[in-house]
């Protein structure tokens, strides 16, 4: 009896001891795990961070990147052009994405214009108008235009979509359509190019602005004064809504950084970014 | 043993410990963040302010405040009716073979995320409400729709415990009285268990204030004063929601300050919710 007791004991001992062991191989386990992650992360990365205008298309970019060069890994993360810049500065990431010029006390910083986006204004292909001037389209964005009908279309009151403050494309714009006139308080607001896209698809009567590159069959892009936004009259200077996309840099870039921007503004790259619906940097590439 | 015993209370202590000093941390961070810009530009300007244009250094928050209120009533307009009458549904009038059915389901409910609630709002009852009711869809009777369903499982779940937690003899005595079934639900039980359905109520409009990502879809965030259920408006959440990714200096500061005002709104609704179910048990 005596000694059964004992060997059970002994056996719970046993079975305890046998779970520890497992319980350390498992945490073993998950610190190698996390350990190879860090390693992996820190052996040739570099961040690219800021405007979800130009997130897409670098992510595209660092693809293709990486495809060349495997050992390397480039990190593309959104937040905005004003975070991206911040987090140059504070050295969380090695490139900032700006779709604005620098202001400020950001203008000490590298820059570098990758490429041009130009601003569609779009409506729903249901709607009938065609073309709007710049004036018109300043006094339908501040609320003095209310109805379709005053431009020449159906008797509809027009809906608004603009951005959100801070954004982008929201200042570039604020900048070349509205200039010292607001966009009226009434007009939807949407976080992103494509959500201003599906309320536009989805609404007879929306007029929104996005970038021209993520245009589709869902909206209508609308001409201005006559000129259509197509690459010749953005080239040309005909078609004026266009703003630069910026890589930002802490001071002039070595190493990956550099490799990287220096791949982003090969003919290779920029025919990449003129199939996507940019305007490319080099002129070459965008009268070919 | 005894030894052992102490050492796993130490740890569940420190654990626990742990949770609250981030809730007090966070709540540290919130206020050094947003307090600045509410007593540079004053409380006042910033709480009844009706132009918010971050651009122009214009931070009134007011059509927000009105708005949130605007979407949270409409939601429970709609919301109170249908969980009062399915939570009476399911504890008195239905054998309790199908509550055991529908209990489940009703608590499903709850654990849909709300970018789903909001995806399907936008897609079905944002045209519905463009072509047949006209302005522009994404508005707060869409909103207050969505955060009305939302808010079901909070309202039938705690009220039925409250129902449920009623003495037996409440029930008997009235029917004892001579009154029909319908007489004891409507004149005794609800009445009796008030406190408790109140407190579900509120707790449900603290889930409403709270509610961001499905708000951000179908709200449309005009910044505007509303004036009608049809209009866009815009939240104290889907204005942090909406903003925060490009906000910088006092920008940013200024939605920190719209999480103040959040979170007095959010801090009393629970205390008003605890200090009523307290009541109940008393």
């Amino acid at each position: 009896m005596d000694n059964h007791c004992k060997s059970q004991i002994a056996n719970r001992k046993l079975k305890l001891f046998g779970f520890g062991i497992w319980n350390l191989g498992f945490l073993f386990l998950l610190l190698f795990i996390l350990f190879g992650v860090g390693c992996q992360r820190s052996k040739a990365g570099i961040t690219v961070a800021g405007s979800t205008s130009v997130e897409p298309f670098a992510e595209l970019l660092a693809e293709e990147y990486m495809s060349h060069h495997p050992q390397s890994h480039i990190y593309v993360q959104g937040g905005g052009s004003t975070a991206g810049i911040e987090a140059v500065i504070t050295r969380a990431a090695n490139i900032g994405m700006s779709s604005r010029l620098l202001t400020g006390q950001e203008k000490h910083l590298y820059s570098v214009t990758i490429a041009r986006d130009a601003i569609a204004i779009i409506i729903n292909p249901k709607n009938p108008i065609q073309d709007l001037s710049l004036d018109q389209i300043r006094q339908v964005f501040s609320g003095k235009i209310k109805s379709w009908k005053e431009l020449g279309g159906v008797s509809h009151p027009i809906v608004l979509v603009t951005r959100e403050e801070g954004s982008g494309t929201r200042e570039a714009f604020q900048k070349f359509v509205m200039g010292k006139e607001d966009i009226s308080l009434e007009a939807l607001v949407q976080d992103s190019n494509g959500a201003v896209r599906q309320v536009v698809a989805s609404n007879h009567n929306a007029i929104g602005y996005i970038s021209l590159g993520l245009v589709n069959d869902q909206v209508k892009a609308l001409k201005i004064s006559g000129v259509e936004p197509n690459l010749a009259d953005i080239e040309n200077g005909k078609y004026t809504l266009v703003r630069p996309f910026l890589f930002v840099f802490n001071e002039e870039p070595v190493g990956e950084a550099k490799s990287f921007l220096e791949f982003v503004l090969s003919p290779l790259a920029q025919k990449l970014l003129l199939k996507e619906g940019l305007v490319p940097v080099l002129p070459k590439i965008a009268q070919e | 043993m005894q030894v052992k015993e102490k050492m796993i209370e130490k740890l569940f202590l420190l654990i626990a410990l742990s949770s609250i000093t981030i809730l007090a941390l966070i709540t540290f961070f919130i206020f050094e963040e947003g307090l600045p810009l509410i007593l540079k530009i004053g409380p006042k300007a910033f709480l009844l302010g009706e132009r918010w244009i971050p651009s122009k250094g214009l931070f009134g928050i007011f059509p927000m405040i009105t708005s949130s209120f605007w979407v949270t009533l409409g939601a429970l307009i709609l919301g109170i009716p249908l969980g009062l009458a399915c939570t009476i549904f399911l504890s008195e009038l239905i054998p309790p073979s199908i509550g055991i059915l529908l209990r489940p389901a009703i608590q499903l409910l709850a654990a849909i995320p709300s970018v789903i609630y909001g995806f399907w709002g936008l897609i079905v009852l944002v045209p519905l409400i463009q072509n047949y009711l006209g302005g522009p869809g994404l508005s707060i009777l869409a909103g207050s729709l969505v955060l009305s369903f939302m808010i079901l499982p909070t309202i039938i779940t705690i009220s039925e415990d409250s129902l449920k937690a009623l003495p037996p003899s409440y029930k008997a005595g009235a029917l004892a009285l001579g009154a029909t079934h319908w007489q004891t639900i409507w004149r005794v039980l609800i009445p009796a268990a008030k406190s408790g359905i109140v407190a579900s109520v509120i707790l449900g409009m603290g889930r409403a204030i709270g509610e961001t990502m499905a708000m951000i879809m179908i709200l449309g965030n005009a910044v505007k004063m509303p004036t009608s259920f049809l209009d866009s408006a815009r939240t104290l959440t889907t204005n942090i929601g909406i903003e925060m990714g490009y906000a910088s200096g006092d920008h940013r500061q200024a939605l920190f300050a719209t999480g103040i005002v959040l979170f007095f709104i959010i801090m009393a609704l629970n205390i008003l919710a605890i200090f009523l179910s307290r009541r109940r048990v008393d």
